[in-house]
């Protein structure tokens, strides 16, 4: 390889401008060779996509055309994925804020809660959340506490109670599956919303309560917006996790799920890989969606911070993505 | 009756007995400086007057209620205090306007174009009124300290706290805030000030307290407890203060 060509002459100075720099700029060779092998490693990716017969990719996109497939990947992917998100951010920043109180029995509660939902493997748990309702044969109700045994004690006949749930209608399929994965992302969450509670200034809360803010106030007004710029990027880690973690669905089971869906199109036509294909096609394009999110969540949440005009901060377009 | 009444305060951190019976009053109107030494207790007998600590014992009165009584509504007493913090402690997230109006909203209820209206004449009264849109990161430390003061006034306090002002400031900005608190000071705010500005102290104060150790040596007008301290060791802290480059003889 030569360089010849990339040669710069320091001699264009001319001697009337004294001080010009005789800077030559640094070459680097390597970094050409590094994008050669790389073009070269692209075309052969290229190649092996358009020419091999194994992915046929009519299949490929007949088969997410499905609307069984189209369904999984609404309801079973990203509905389950929002919702378990609401469930674990909300439940999370509770148990945070319940981990760093001053009561001991809030602080323990959050963190048997953490330590019990941390130690199951999500898969093990989302099985178990299909089983419970054995637990509750006689539904779900909503009243008085042991309303027999006080009726009982009281010599009285009849029951306390206001409005009842069938057990097995709720621990089953997708509500299941949400109650389980909310529950799961929750204990991760409380960690994350903690470390970014704790990241934030104490002066910030003392400040707030010498102008009067009640402890909760405090925590929603000065304490958590700030805490978001250190919550918000692991969140979306979480959120990127939780989306794949739906296809553990399978486990309560929940068969209205997208992989389920396009593995039982495959196993009728006898085609595995193209099935792969096709998954991993939908899992790419619903990550890549959430990463736009993230970037305009970032930004919402780095306001103020930085010296720069918070409006000059930004970047041409969505591309920091 | 006194705006504020302490009486016999005592604090301690762990083993550290940091108050030692502290008892004084301000008076509504009076401006009172506090000196002494670092690690003296003067943060904390400030932090004390709105429970940013609990002592241990003794009472906070203000107003004639006893705000060391857990029944009180500490909120409430805490509205008609407002605190000027050495490290300003703006709420970074908020702009300048948002930073006096949010309290405002939030704790007394004001609606939105009232808590604009009153952020923004104490903006002016610190004289920072083009600066409503920015965000406290844009602002020097001096402009960052006088919007502090003006979310503090803008909750329309009885008295106000500062914790050393200034200390956190380049000399070349600790003017301006000196200057609007001398404003205050002539508005008739009561002002309790932790200072180590003695000139500031000399003119503005109605009174100055020198505390070491724990407990107040001395309290009385600035020109005796500045000009001629009765105390060996009021003596010895402005000696140090008021010249920084002198060597003791050992
Ligand atoms: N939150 C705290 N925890 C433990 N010790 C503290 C705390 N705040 C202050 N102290 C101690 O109390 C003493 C007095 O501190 P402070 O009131 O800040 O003094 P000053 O403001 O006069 O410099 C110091 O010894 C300091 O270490
Ligand atoms: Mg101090």
């Amino acid at each position: 390889m030569s360089t010849d060509a990339t040669e710069t002459r320091p001699t264009d100075a001319s001697p009337d401008r004294p001080g010009a720099i005789n800077a030559v700029p640094v070459r680097h060779p390597g970094r050409w060779i590094a994008i050669a092998v790389i073009v070269i490693l692209a075309a052969m990716l290229l190649h092996l996509l358009l020419s091999n017969k194994a992915f046929d990719w009519r299949f490929v996109f007949q088969a997410m055309n499905q609307q069984p497939v189209i369904n999984g990947f609404i309801k079973g992917t990203l509905l389950v994925t929002v919702l378990s998100m609401i469930i674990g951010v909300g439940g999370g920043v509770v148990l945070a804020v319940m981990r760093l109180s001053d009561n001991p029995i809030l602080a323990g509660v959050s963190w048997v809660f953490t330590w019990f939902f941390r130690s199951i493997p999500r898969y093990i748990l989302l099985f178990t959340m299909g089983t419970l309702g054995i637990l509750f044969q006689q539904g779900i109700a909503f009243g008085v506490p042991f309303d027999w045994k006080i009726i009982d004690w009281l010599g009285l006949s009849g029951d306390w109670r206001f409005y009842t749930l069938d057990a097995n209608q709720i621990f089953t399929g997708i509500v299941a599956g949400v109650i389980g994965l909310g529950l799961s992302e929750a204990a991760y969450m409380a960690e994350i919303a903690r470390a970014g509670i704790m990241s934030v200034d104490p002066g910030q809360a003392e400040a707030a309560e010498a102008l009067g803010m009640s402890s909760g106030k405090v925590m929603r007004r000065v304490v958590l917006p700030q805490a978001m710029r250190v919550i918000v990027p692991p969140t979306g880690n979480e959120t990127i996790a939780m989306l794949k973690d739906t296809s553990l669905l399978l486990a309560v089971p929940v068969i209205g799920e997208l992989f389920y869906q396009l593995q039982s199109i495959g196993s009728t036509y006898y085609k595995t890989f193209p099935i792969a294909v096709a998954a991993t096609l939908y899992y790419l394009a619903a990550t890549s969606v959430l990463m736009v999110g993230q970037y305009f969540l970032e930004r919402h949440f780095g306001r103020g911070f930085g010296t720069k005009a918070p409006r000059a901060a930004r970047p041409a377009g969505a591309g920091g993505a | 009756m006194a705006l504020v009444e302490i009486k016999n305060l005592h604090k301690s951190f762990g083993s550290n007995h940091v108050l030692r019976g502290i008892d004084f009053t301000v008076e509504q109107g009076e401006v009172v400086c506090v000196i002494g030494p670092s690690g003296s207790g003067k943060s904390t007998l400030l932090r004390c007057v709105n429970l940013l600590e609990k002592p241990q014992q003794g009472q906070v009165i203000v107003r004639g209620e006893d705000i060391t009584d857990p029944d009180c509504h500490l909120d409430a007493a805490r509205q008609q205090i407002g605190m000027v913090f050495q490290q300003f402690n703006l709420f970074p997230h908020l702009s300048v306007l948002a930073n006096c109006t949010v309290a405002q909203r939030t704790v007394l209820k004001r609606g939105p174009q009232d808590a604009d209206r009153i952020a923004r004449a104490n903006l002016e009264r610190v004289g920072l009124s083009d600066k409503i849109d920015a965000y406290p990161a844009q602002l020097s430390g001096g402009q960052q300290q006088r919007v502090a003061i003006a979310r503090a006034l803008s909750m329309d306090p009885a008295l106000m706290l500062f914790d050393e002002p200034t200390s956190a400031l380049d000399p070349e900005l600790v003017g301006d805030v000196l200057t609007v608190m001398r404003k205050l000071a002539l508005d008739g705010m009561t002002m309790l000030v932790v200072t180590h500005e003695m000139a500031f102290a000399r003119e503005v104060a109605d009174r100055v307290v020198f505390m070491d150790a724990g407990v107040i040596v001395e309290q009385g007008p600035p020109a005796d407890v500045i000009g001629s301290p009765t105390e060996e060791r009021t003596r010895t802290f402005l000696r140090r203060v008021l010249d920084p480059t002198h060597v003791e003889p050992s």
